[in-house]
Protein backbone atom coordinates (compact mmCIF):
# COMPACT_ATOMS: atom_id res chain seq x y z
CA UNK A 1 0.00 0.00 0.00
CA UNK A 2 2.59 2.24 0.78
CA UNK A 3 4.38 1.78 -2.70
CA UNK A 4 0.62 2.44 -4.18
CA UNK A 5 0.54 5.96 -1.94
CA UNK A 6 4.22 7.14 -3.18
CA UNK A 7 3.78 6.00 -6.95
CA UNK A 8 3.79 9.05 -9.79
CA UNK A 9 0.94 7.55 -10.86
CA UNK A 10 -1.09 6.88 -7.78
CA UNK A 11 -0.31 10.98 -6.48
CA UNK A 12 -1.87 11.81 -9.96
CA UNK A 13 -4.56 10.38 -9.83
CA UNK A 14 -5.48 11.91 -6.13
CA UNK A 15 -4.89 15.32 -7.84
CA UNK A 16 -7.10 14.42 -10.85
CA UNK A 17 -9.54 13.07 -8.85
CA UNK A 18 -10.08 16.00 -6.64
CA UNK A 19 -9.82 18.19 -9.62
CA UNK A 20 -12.94 16.64 -11.53
CA UNK A 21 -14.57 16.85 -7.84
CA UNK A 22 -13.77 20.88 -7.90
CA UNK A 23 -14.88 21.14 -11.62
CA UNK A 24 -18.72 19.69 -10.70
CA UNK A 25 -18.45 22.41 -7.65
CA UNK A 26 -17.59 25.11 -10.17
CA UNK A 27 -20.70 24.48 -12.10
CA UNK A 28 -22.83 23.65 -8.92
CA UNK A 29 -21.23 27.45 -7.64
CA UNK A 30 -21.97 29.21 -10.94
CA UNK A 31 -25.36 27.80 -11.09
CA UNK A 32 -26.22 29.48 -7.88
CA UNK A 33 -24.53 32.79 -8.66
CA UNK A 34 -26.48 32.82 -12.13
CA UNK A 35 -29.33 32.90 -10.09
CA UNK A 36 -28.47 36.34 -8.30
CA UNK A 37 -28.75 37.84 -11.96
CA UNK A 38 -32.24 36.59 -13.31
CA UNK A 39 -33.88 35.80 -9.92
CA UNK A 40 -32.47 37.98 -6.83
CA UNK A 41 -35.20 35.93 -4.04
CA UNK A 42 -34.05 32.60 -6.12
CA UNK A 43 -30.42 33.52 -4.85
CA UNK A 44 -31.25 34.49 -1.38
CA UNK A 45 -33.51 31.20 -1.21
CA UNK A 46 -30.91 28.85 -1.86
CA UNK A 47 -27.86 30.71 -0.30
CA UNK A 48 -29.93 30.23 2.76
CA UNK A 49 -30.33 26.88 2.24
CA UNK A 50 -26.67 26.40 1.59
CA UNK A 51 -25.97 28.42 4.64
CA UNK A 52 -27.93 26.61 7.64
CA UNK A 53 -28.71 23.14 5.97
CA UNK A 54 -26.99 20.70 8.53
CA UNK A 55 -25.88 18.38 5.22
CA UNK A 56 -24.37 21.00 3.86
CA UNK A 57 -22.56 22.67 6.38
CA UNK A 58 -21.51 19.53 8.42
CA UNK A 59 -20.65 17.48 5.89
CA UNK A 60 -20.41 18.71 2.12
CA UNK A 61 -18.56 22.27 3.38
CA UNK A 62 -15.50 19.95 4.94
CA UNK A 63 -15.82 17.38 2.05
CA UNK A 64 -15.18 20.92 -0.06
CA UNK A 65 -12.44 22.15 1.69
CA UNK A 66 -10.31 18.66 2.23
CA UNK A 67 -10.65 18.62 -1.75
CA UNK A 68 -8.95 21.75 -2.26
CA UNK A 69 -6.59 21.26 -0.20
CA UNK A 70 -5.61 17.89 -0.95
CA UNK A 71 -5.79 19.46 -4.56
CA UNK A 72 -3.43 22.47 -4.10
CA UNK A 73 -0.89 20.70 -1.50
CA UNK A 74 -0.51 17.66 -4.13
CA UNK A 75 0.03 19.90 -6.73
CA UNK A 76 2.90 21.93 -5.11
CA UNK A 77 4.72 18.60 -3.77
CA UNK A 78 4.24 17.06 -7.49
CA UNK A 79 6.03 20.58 -8.64
CA UNK A 80 8.93 20.19 -6.10
CA UNK A 81 9.41 17.01 -7.01
CA UNK A 82 8.82 17.57 -10.73
CA UNK A 83 11.92 20.49 -10.27
CA UNK A 84 14.51 17.83 -8.30
CA UNK A 85 13.63 15.53 -11.46
CA UNK A 86 15.82 18.25 -13.41
CA UNK A 87 18.57 20.07 -11.07
CA UNK A 88 20.71 21.87 -13.87
CA UNK A 89 18.48 23.29 -16.59
CA UNK A 90 18.54 24.19 -20.15
CA UNK A 91 20.54 26.94 -21.64
CA UNK A 92 17.89 26.95 -24.05
CA UNK A 93 14.67 25.41 -23.61
CA UNK A 94 12.05 25.45 -26.62
CA UNK A 95 9.19 24.65 -24.63
CA UNK A 96 6.57 26.18 -27.01
CA UNK A 97 7.62 23.94 -29.84
CA UNK A 98 5.70 21.07 -28.36
CA UNK A 99 3.30 22.16 -25.73
CA UNK A 100 0.83 24.59 -25.22
CA UNK A 101 1.50 27.59 -22.77
CA UNK A 102 -1.25 26.57 -20.27
CA UNK A 103 -0.43 22.74 -20.05
CA UNK A 104 3.38 23.88 -18.79
CA UNK A 105 1.81 26.85 -16.39
CA UNK A 106 -0.21 24.98 -14.69
CA UNK A 107 1.57 26.01 -11.01
CA UNK A 108 1.21 29.50 -11.84
CA UNK A 109 -2.59 29.47 -12.98
CA UNK A 110 -3.33 27.19 -10.10
CA UNK A 111 -1.66 29.80 -7.52
CA UNK A 112 -2.80 32.55 -8.37
CA UNK A 113 -6.90 30.91 -8.17
CA UNK A 114 -5.53 29.51 -4.52
CA UNK A 115 -4.55 32.86 -4.05
CA UNK A 116 -7.82 34.40 -5.23
CA UNK A 117 -9.30 31.51 -3.40
CA UNK A 118 -7.78 32.96 -0.26
CA UNK A 119 -9.53 36.50 -0.88
CA UNK A 120 -12.83 35.03 -1.72
CA UNK A 121 -12.97 33.05 1.60
CA UNK A 122 -12.48 36.32 3.93
CA UNK A 123 -14.73 38.07 1.09
CA UNK A 124 -17.66 35.44 2.05
CA UNK A 125 -16.60 32.61 4.22
CA UNK A 126 -15.15 34.19 7.33
CA UNK A 127 -17.62 36.84 7.10
CA UNK A 128 -20.70 34.57 6.89
CA UNK A 129 -18.77 32.40 10.04
CA UNK A 130 -18.43 35.93 11.69
CA UNK A 131 -22.42 36.64 10.81
CA UNK A 132 -23.92 33.14 12.33
CA UNK A 133 -20.96 31.86 15.23
CA UNK A 134 -19.34 35.41 16.16
CA UNK A 135 -21.75 37.70 16.31
CA UNK A 136 -24.99 35.14 16.98
CA UNK A 137 -26.89 36.95 14.55
CA UNK A 138 -30.15 35.76 14.04
CA UNK A 139 -30.99 33.90 10.68
CA UNK A 140 -31.85 36.14 7.68
CA UNK A 141 -32.94 34.62 4.71
CA UNK A 142 -33.09 38.02 2.70
CA UNK A 143 -29.92 39.24 2.95
CA UNK A 144 -27.60 37.27 0.57
CA UNK A 145 -28.75 38.90 -2.47
CA UNK A 146 -27.56 43.04 -1.22
CA UNK A 147 -24.63 41.57 0.20
CA UNK A 148 -23.10 39.58 -2.99
CA UNK A 149 -24.15 43.39 -4.67
CA UNK A 150 -22.38 45.36 -2.44
CA UNK A 151 -18.80 43.06 -3.01
CA UNK A 152 -18.62 44.28 -6.10
CA UNK A 153 -19.17 47.83 -5.54
CA UNK A 154 -15.30 48.60 -5.36
CA UNK A 155 -13.49 48.46 -9.00
CA UNK A 156 -10.43 47.09 -7.50
CA UNK A 157 -11.94 43.67 -6.17
CA UNK A 158 -13.74 43.15 -9.57
CA UNK A 159 -10.56 43.67 -11.54
CA UNK A 160 -9.16 41.15 -9.23
CA UNK A 161 -12.24 38.49 -9.82
CA UNK A 162 -12.07 38.84 -13.35
CA UNK A 163 -8.26 38.43 -13.80
CA UNK A 164 -9.10 35.66 -11.61
CA UNK A 165 -11.17 33.83 -13.61
CA UNK A 166 -9.46 34.47 -16.68
CA UNK A 167 -6.54 32.00 -15.23
CA UNK A 168 -9.14 29.85 -13.52
CA UNK A 169 -10.06 29.63 -17.61
CA UNK A 170 -6.47 28.88 -18.40
CA UNK A 171 -6.20 25.97 -15.74
CA UNK A 172 -9.29 24.49 -16.45
CA UNK A 173 -8.25 24.29 -20.50
CA UNK A 174 -5.65 21.93 -19.79
CA UNK A 175 -6.70 20.62 -16.42
CA UNK A 176 -9.75 18.85 -16.88
CA UNK A 177 -9.65 17.14 -19.59
CA UNK A 178 -5.82 15.91 -18.85
CA UNK A 179 -7.76 14.68 -15.06
CA UNK A 180 -9.20 11.92 -17.68
CA UNK A 181 -5.76 10.90 -19.18
CA UNK A 182 -4.19 10.48 -15.66
CA UNK A 183 -6.56 7.85 -14.63
CA UNK A 184 -6.40 6.28 -17.86
CA UNK A 185 -9.34 7.65 -19.75
CA UNK A 186 -7.97 7.93 -23.37
CA UNK A 187 -10.15 6.30 -25.89
CA UNK A 188 -12.39 7.28 -29.07
CA UNK A 189 -14.44 9.66 -26.57
CA UNK A 190 -11.20 11.90 -25.93
CA UNK A 191 -11.61 14.06 -28.87
CA UNK A 192 -14.87 15.01 -27.91
CA UNK A 193 -14.31 15.56 -24.23
CA UNK A 194 -11.38 17.84 -25.52
CA UNK A 195 -14.49 19.97 -27.06
CA UNK A 196 -16.14 19.70 -24.10
CA UNK A 197 -13.47 20.73 -21.92
CA UNK A 198 -12.91 24.31 -24.08
CA UNK A 199 -16.63 25.22 -23.98
CA UNK A 200 -16.17 24.00 -20.04
CA UNK A 201 -13.40 26.16 -19.40
CA UNK A 202 -14.61 29.15 -21.58
CA UNK A 203 -18.49 29.10 -20.70
CA UNK A 204 -18.38 28.86 -16.67
CA UNK A 205 -14.94 31.17 -15.70
CA UNK A 206 -16.95 33.48 -18.83
CA UNK A 207 -20.30 33.40 -16.50
CA UNK A 208 -18.60 34.31 -13.52
CA UNK A 209 -17.06 37.21 -14.74
CA UNK A 210 -20.12 38.60 -16.34
CA UNK A 211 -21.88 38.33 -13.12
CA UNK A 212 -19.27 39.97 -11.24
CA UNK A 213 -19.46 42.45 -13.77
CA UNK A 214 -23.04 42.72 -13.77
CA UNK A 215 -23.43 43.41 -10.26
CA UNK A 216 -20.69 46.12 -10.39
CA UNK A 217 -22.75 48.20 -12.98
CA UNK A 218 -25.76 47.61 -11.21
CA UNK A 219 -25.31 48.48 -7.49
CA UNK A 220 -27.98 48.21 -5.24
CA UNK A 221 -28.94 51.93 -4.71
CA UNK A 222 -29.75 53.32 -1.31
CA UNK B 1 27.06 27.81 -44.42
CA UNK B 2 28.48 28.90 -41.92
CA UNK B 3 27.67 28.35 -38.36
CA UNK B 4 27.92 29.71 -34.65
CA UNK B 5 27.98 26.68 -32.15
CA UNK B 6 27.46 26.91 -28.71
CA UNK B 7 28.02 23.63 -27.27
CA UNK B 8 28.49 22.53 -23.88
CA UNK B 9 31.33 21.38 -22.58
CA UNK B 10 31.98 19.30 -19.39
CA UNK B 11 35.16 17.26 -18.58
CA UNK B 12 33.58 14.40 -16.70
CA UNK B 13 30.73 13.80 -14.40
CA UNK B 14 31.69 16.09 -11.36
CA UNK B 15 33.15 18.86 -13.26
CA UNK B 16 31.13 22.05 -13.96
CA UNK B 17 30.25 22.75 -17.62
CA UNK B 18 29.74 25.64 -19.66
CA UNK B 19 28.59 26.53 -23.50
CA UNK B 20 31.65 27.10 -25.63
CA UNK B 21 31.39 29.14 -28.45
CA UNK B 22 32.64 27.76 -32.33
CA UNK B 23 32.24 28.65 -35.58
CA UNK B 24 32.26 26.27 -38.58
CA UNK B 25 32.10 26.64 -41.84
CA UNK B 26 31.62 24.68 -45.59
CA UNK B 27 28.73 22.99 -44.13
CA UNK B 28 26.88 21.62 -46.93
CA UNK B 29 22.92 21.83 -45.98
CA UNK B 30 22.79 17.66 -47.49
CA UNK B 31 25.16 17.09 -44.25
CA UNK B 32 23.85 15.33 -41.60
CA UNK B 33 23.69 16.63 -37.68
CA UNK B 34 26.39 14.41 -36.83
CA UNK B 35 28.57 14.92 -39.92
CA UNK B 36 28.36 18.41 -38.89
CA UNK B 37 29.80 17.29 -35.50
CA UNK B 38 32.54 15.33 -36.99
CA UNK B 39 34.19 18.29 -38.96
CA UNK B 40 33.65 20.58 -36.03
CA UNK B 41 35.93 17.78 -34.02
CA UNK B 42 38.47 17.27 -37.02
CA UNK B 43 38.84 20.84 -37.28
CA UNK B 44 39.48 20.08 -33.34
CA UNK B 45 41.75 18.18 -33.48
CA UNK B 46 43.68 19.48 -36.36
CA UNK B 47 44.48 22.63 -34.14
CA UNK B 48 45.28 20.25 -31.23
CA UNK B 49 42.22 20.15 -29.07
CA UNK B 50 39.86 18.43 -27.19
CA UNK B 51 36.87 16.97 -29.52
CA UNK B 52 33.17 17.46 -28.52
CA UNK B 53 32.15 14.00 -27.11
CA UNK B 54 28.69 12.68 -28.56
CA UNK B 55 26.74 9.28 -28.39
CA UNK B 56 25.96 7.94 -31.71
CA UNK B 57 26.08 4.64 -33.34
CA UNK B 58 23.73 2.90 -36.07
CA UNK B 59 23.40 7.04 -37.54
CA UNK B 60 20.24 6.00 -39.23
CA UNK B 61 17.61 6.30 -36.71
CA UNK B 62 17.35 3.10 -34.94
CA UNK B 63 19.66 2.70 -32.16
CA UNK B 64 18.45 5.76 -30.26
CA UNK B 65 22.08 6.21 -29.09
CA UNK B 66 22.44 10.03 -30.80
CA UNK B 67 20.78 12.26 -28.01
CA UNK B 68 21.13 16.04 -28.53
CA UNK B 69 19.26 19.27 -27.59
CA UNK B 70 19.27 21.34 -30.67
CA UNK B 71 17.90 25.07 -29.77
CA UNK B 72 16.11 23.73 -27.08
CA UNK B 73 14.36 20.72 -28.57
CA UNK B 74 15.51 16.97 -28.41
CA UNK B 75 16.25 15.71 -31.85
CA UNK B 76 16.17 19.33 -33.37
CA UNK B 77 13.59 21.19 -35.12
CA UNK B 78 12.16 18.65 -37.26
CA UNK B 79 9.77 16.17 -36.02
CA UNK B 80 10.25 12.06 -36.47
CA UNK B 81 13.61 11.89 -36.61
CA UNK B 82 17.01 11.55 -34.25
CA UNK B 83 19.69 13.69 -34.36
CA UNK B 84 21.93 11.51 -36.79
CA UNK B 85 18.78 11.64 -39.14
CA UNK B 86 18.59 15.83 -38.97
CA UNK B 87 19.42 17.15 -42.11
CA UNK B 88 21.84 20.46 -42.02
CA UNK B 89 19.33 22.12 -44.78
CA UNK B 90 16.79 23.25 -41.86
CA UNK B 91 19.40 25.68 -40.89
CA UNK B 92 20.67 28.91 -42.72
CA UNK B 93 23.88 30.29 -42.81
CA UNK B 94 24.21 32.71 -40.10
CA UNK B 95 22.35 30.66 -37.96
CA UNK B 96 23.83 30.20 -33.70
CA UNK B 97 22.98 26.59 -32.67
CA UNK B 98 22.33 26.10 -29.52
CA UNK B 99 23.90 22.34 -28.62
CA UNK B 100 23.57 20.66 -25.22
CA UNK B 101 23.08 17.28 -23.34
CA UNK B 102 19.62 15.97 -22.91
CA UNK B 103 19.26 17.10 -19.44
CA UNK B 104 17.33 15.25 -15.76
CA UNK B 105 18.81 14.37 -12.82
CA UNK B 106 17.75 10.40 -14.46
CA UNK B 107 20.12 11.28 -17.17
CA UNK B 108 23.79 12.65 -15.54
CA UNK B 109 26.19 13.88 -18.14
CA UNK B 110 29.44 11.71 -18.48
CA UNK B 111 31.11 13.94 -20.58
CA UNK B 112 30.01 17.28 -22.71
CA UNK B 113 27.14 15.90 -24.75
CA UNK B 114 26.87 12.34 -23.27
CA UNK B 115 24.69 11.15 -20.92
CA UNK B 116 24.18 7.98 -19.20
CA UNK B 117 20.85 6.80 -19.71
CA UNK B 118 20.98 3.23 -18.09
CA UNK B 119 18.29 4.36 -15.92
CA UNK B 120 16.03 3.11 -18.86
CA UNK B 121 17.69 -0.05 -18.93
CA UNK B 122 16.92 -0.35 -15.19
CA UNK B 123 13.41 0.48 -15.67
CA UNK B 124 13.41 -2.38 -18.90
CA UNK B 125 15.15 -5.16 -16.48
CA UNK B 126 12.49 -4.51 -14.20
CA UNK B 127 10.07 -5.97 -16.21
CA UNK B 128 10.16 -5.23 -19.59
CA UNK B 129 10.21 -9.02 -20.57
CA UNK B 130 7.96 -12.29 -20.66
CA UNK B 131 9.61 -15.22 -19.68
CA UNK B 132 9.69 -18.05 -22.44
CA UNK B 133 10.69 -21.67 -22.53
CA UNK B 134 14.19 -21.09 -24.76
CA UNK B 135 15.61 -24.67 -23.62
CA UNK B 136 14.51 -26.10 -27.43
CA UNK B 137 10.64 -26.15 -27.42
CA UNK B 138 9.87 -22.60 -27.52
CA UNK B 139 6.76 -22.43 -28.45
CA UNK B 140 6.44 -20.18 -31.59
CA UNK B 141 4.79 -16.81 -31.46
CA UNK B 142 2.90 -17.01 -34.32
CA UNK B 143 0.89 -20.28 -33.06
CA UNK B 144 -1.39 -17.83 -30.76
CA UNK B 145 -3.79 -15.76 -32.42
CA UNK B 146 -3.72 -12.07 -31.56
CA UNK B 147 -6.30 -9.43 -32.78
CA UNK B 148 -4.97 -7.56 -36.05
CA UNK B 149 -5.21 -4.11 -34.02
CA UNK B 150 -3.76 -5.47 -30.67
CA UNK B 151 -0.98 -6.42 -32.88
CA UNK B 152 -0.10 -2.82 -34.51
CA UNK B 153 -0.83 -1.00 -31.21
CA UNK B 154 1.70 -3.37 -29.57
CA UNK B 155 4.01 -3.17 -33.00
CA UNK B 156 3.78 0.82 -32.62
CA UNK B 157 4.29 0.62 -28.80
CA UNK B 158 7.49 -1.49 -29.76
CA UNK B 159 9.09 1.16 -31.90
CA UNK B 160 10.27 2.73 -29.13
CA UNK B 161 14.29 3.12 -29.38
CA UNK B 162 14.77 4.47 -25.99
CA UNK B 163 16.58 7.76 -27.34
CA UNK B 164 15.12 9.43 -24.35
CA UNK B 165 13.96 12.78 -26.45
CA UNK B 166 10.65 11.90 -24.36
CA UNK B 167 12.10 12.91 -20.81
CA UNK B 168 14.60 15.45 -22.19
CA UNK B 169 11.36 17.53 -24.18
CA UNK B 170 8.80 17.04 -20.71
CA UNK B 171 9.53 20.12 -18.31
CA UNK B 172 9.09 17.36 -15.73
CA UNK B 173 11.69 15.25 -17.31
CA UNK B 174 9.30 12.94 -16.56
CA UNK B 175 9.61 8.84 -18.19
CA UNK B 176 6.38 7.95 -19.00
CA UNK B 177 6.42 7.74 -22.56
CA UNK B 178 8.94 5.32 -22.42
CA UNK B 179 8.12 2.97 -19.32
CA UNK B 180 4.43 2.81 -20.81
CA UNK B 181 5.76 2.11 -24.56
CA UNK B 182 7.14 -1.06 -22.68
CA UNK B 183 4.75 -1.92 -20.32
CA UNK B 184 2.09 -1.34 -23.12
CA UNK B 185 3.94 -3.95 -26.03
CA UNK B 186 3.28 -6.65 -23.88
CA UNK B 187 -0.12 -5.81 -22.24
CA UNK B 188 -1.67 -5.66 -25.45
CA UNK B 189 -0.43 -9.51 -26.41
CA UNK B 190 -1.60 -12.66 -25.16
CA UNK B 191 2.09 -13.49 -24.32
CA UNK B 192 1.90 -11.01 -21.73
CA UNK B 193 -0.50 -11.42 -19.41
CA UNK B 194 1.30 -14.03 -17.25
CA UNK B 195 3.25 -11.15 -15.28
CA UNK B 196 0.77 -8.50 -16.25
CA UNK B 197 0.37 -7.55 -12.86
CA UNK B 198 3.88 -7.35 -11.59
CA UNK B 199 5.65 -5.56 -15.01
CA UNK B 200 3.23 -2.80 -14.38
CA UNK B 201 3.99 -2.06 -11.05
CA UNK B 202 7.92 -3.10 -10.73
CA UNK B 203 8.43 -0.34 -13.46
CA UNK B 204 6.48 2.04 -12.25
CA UNK B 205 8.21 1.70 -9.13
CA UNK B 206 11.53 1.54 -11.20
CA UNK B 207 11.01 4.59 -12.91
CA UNK B 208 9.83 6.42 -9.56
CA UNK B 209 13.26 5.64 -7.56
CA UNK B 210 15.16 6.99 -10.42
CA UNK B 211 14.03 10.11 -9.93
CA UNK B 212 12.17 11.21 -13.22
CA UNK B 213 9.39 13.57 -12.95
CA UNK B 214 5.37 13.28 -12.40
CA UNK B 215 3.53 13.52 -16.26
CA UNK B 216 1.49 16.59 -16.11
CA UNK B 217 0.01 15.64 -19.47
CA UNK B 218 1.64 18.87 -21.87
CA UNK B 219 2.57 16.11 -24.82
CA UNK B 220 5.72 17.71 -25.24
CA UNK B 221 7.20 13.80 -25.26
CA UNK B 222 4.66 12.85 -27.83
CA UNK B 223 5.49 15.87 -29.91
CA UNK B 224 9.53 14.86 -30.00
CA UNK B 225 9.45 11.06 -29.87
CA UNK B 226 11.33 10.03 -33.15
CA UNK B 227 8.90 7.15 -33.26
CA UNK B 228 5.83 9.38 -32.70
CA UNK B 229 4.85 6.87 -29.54
CA UNK B 230 0.95 8.19 -28.50
CA UNK B 231 0.00 9.38 -25.27
CA UNK B 232 -2.26 6.73 -25.12
CA UNK B 233 -0.16 4.30 -24.25
CA UNK B 234 0.60 6.50 -20.83
CA UNK B 235 -2.85 5.99 -20.07
CA UNK B 236 -2.91 2.37 -21.01
CA UNK B 237 -0.26 2.54 -18.57
CA UNK B 238 -1.98 4.18 -16.00
CA UNK B 239 -5.12 1.58 -16.18
CA UNK B 240 -2.69 -1.37 -15.95
CA UNK B 241 -1.01 -0.24 -12.90
CA UNK B 242 -4.35 0.75 -11.03
CA UNK B 243 -5.89 -2.48 -12.32
CA UNK B 244 -2.48 -4.22 -10.74
CA UNK B 245 -2.88 -2.58 -7.71
CA UNK B 246 -6.64 -3.26 -7.15
CA UNK B 247 -5.85 -6.86 -7.59
CA UNK B 248 -3.20 -6.58 -4.95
Amino acid sequence: MSALISSSIARKVVMALSGLFLVLFLAQHFTINLTSVIAPDTFNEWSHFMGYNPLVQYILQPILVAGIIIHFVMGIALEIQNNRSRKIGYVRYNGSANAPWTSRNMIVTGLVVLAFLGLHMYDFWVHEMAYKYLESNPEDPTRYYAETVEKFEPIWRTVIYVIAFVLLAMHLWHGFSSSFQSMGWNNKYSAGLQTFTKIYAIAIPAGFIFIALYHHFNPITH
Amino acid sequence: MNLNLKVWRQNDAHAKGKMVDYSISGIDGDMSFLEMLDILNENLINEGKEPVEFDHDCREGICGSCSLQINGEPHGPDKFITTCQLHMRKFKDGDTIVIEPFRATAFPVIKDLVVDRSSFDRIQQAGGYISVNTSGNTVDANAIPVQKEAADTAMDAATCIGCGACVAACKNASAMLFTSAKVSQFALLPQGQVEATERVKNMVRQMDLEGFGNCTNTGACEVECPKGISLENIARMNREYLKANLKG
